[in-house]
């Protein structure tokens, strides 16, 4: 009966969700992130292309920095491109089979992310109360829809990595090398978020 | 000629691009691991420098326009360089990955050209 159960249950675990595909030579999941990470691009891409039109058809058009807080940008853009350390920092700890340092730097990570909100949300409102909305014009509009598209997709990597400190930690007891494999995975997804930001913050408050 | 691999451990991965580790080997040796840490402390560095850069070139020195396009494109380029390197080991990547990647970028040049075309060929002219 328990050699029956156990059988059913080998057949219904996912494949190669630690160790590579012969095939691809990597893990499925890994796979599977460089898959939405590709249609990420497209999906920022689309927005990258729709600011080029608006711009190269207007007649004219603001300069970010004339009235976007640049030292506050600035500053988040640091605290993003430490983020992206710090989760690779976790990554490498985890892969050393320090769990109690991973956690620390994951914990880094999700403390950058919500200090970029709170000043994304400083940033928001000061907009708002000087009147300017997304209606007001059409850089405001295409700003405002690409930094909060960029602002959910961090909220999305807090979630995600608020999940793997609490009850997703404990897949290191039993499976240590696939939680790591998680991590890596968050990471890549977060790597791409800093990307965008690293091209996002020039384009909308320097040019 | 005595085989690197040979001398370690079985399993452990001994290739590196740049410092950094093939990230889909089963296992890295404590020491690779540490000297990796090292390598992604030193990009953080050069992302720091080179977001300050812009920031002066751009904000400080109030380039004009175009001047400060060039400037900003190019050093947010090689920023998006080092972290999609290092920090995501595209150095040392699977071929399906590079697959994936330059699928990507053709359809995002592609994007990219649209409001090319649309200036080329407006609609009501």
């Amino acid at each position: 009966m328990d050699a029956h159960a156990s059988v059913g249950h080998a057949e219904l675990e996912i494949p190669y969700n630690v160790h590579p595909r012969p095939d691809t030579g990597l893990y499925n999941g890994k796979l599977g992130i460089w898959l939405f990470l590709a249609s990420e691009v497209m999906l920022f891409g689309a927005l990258f292309s729709s600011l080029i039109l608006l711009r190269t058809g207007a007649d004219s058009w603001p300069r970010g920095y004339e009235f976007l807080n640049v030292p506050l940008a600035t500053f988040n853009t640091f605290i993003l491109i430490l983020s992206s350390v710090t989760v690779v920092m976790a990554w490498s700890h985890l892969r050393l089979g320090d769990l109690k340092k991973g956690r620390i730097y994951i914990s880094a990570t999700v403390l950058c992310a919500l200090i970029f909100l709170t000043a994304k949300g400083f940033e928001y409102s000061h907009e708002f109360r000087e009147g300017r909305f997304p209606k007001t014009n059409n850089f405001l509009a295409i700003y405002f829809t690409m930094t909060g598209l960029h602002g959910l997709h961090i909220l999305g990597g807090v979630i995600v990595f608020l999940y793997f400190l609490g009850p997703g930690a404990k897949m290191w007891a039993k499976e240590p090398e696939r939680y790591t494999n998680r991590i890596e995975i968050v990471g890549l997804y977060w790597h791409f978020v800093d990307l965008v930001w690293i091209f996002l913050f020039p384009i909308l408050y320097l040019m | 000629m005595t085989d690197p691999a040979a001398a370690v451990e079985p399993g452990v991965d001994i290739h590196e691009h740049a410092g950094i580790g093939d990230p889909n080997a089963h296992r890295h040796s404590p020491e690779q691991i540490r000297k990796e840490m090292k390598v992604y402390l030193a990009v953080f560095i050069g992302l720091a420098v080179l977001t300050a850069v812009t920031v002066g070139a751009c904000y400080g020195l109030k380039l004009p326009v175009h001047q400060a396009i060039l400037v900003a494109l190019i050093i947010a380029s090689i920023k998006g360089f080092l972290v999609a390197a290092f920090f995501m080991h595209l150095l040392s990547e699977k071929k399906v990955i590079y697959g994936v990647l330059i699928l990507t970028v053709i359809f995002f040049i592609f994007l990219m050209m649209l409001p090319v075309s649309h200036h080329a060929n407006p609609f009501g002219s």
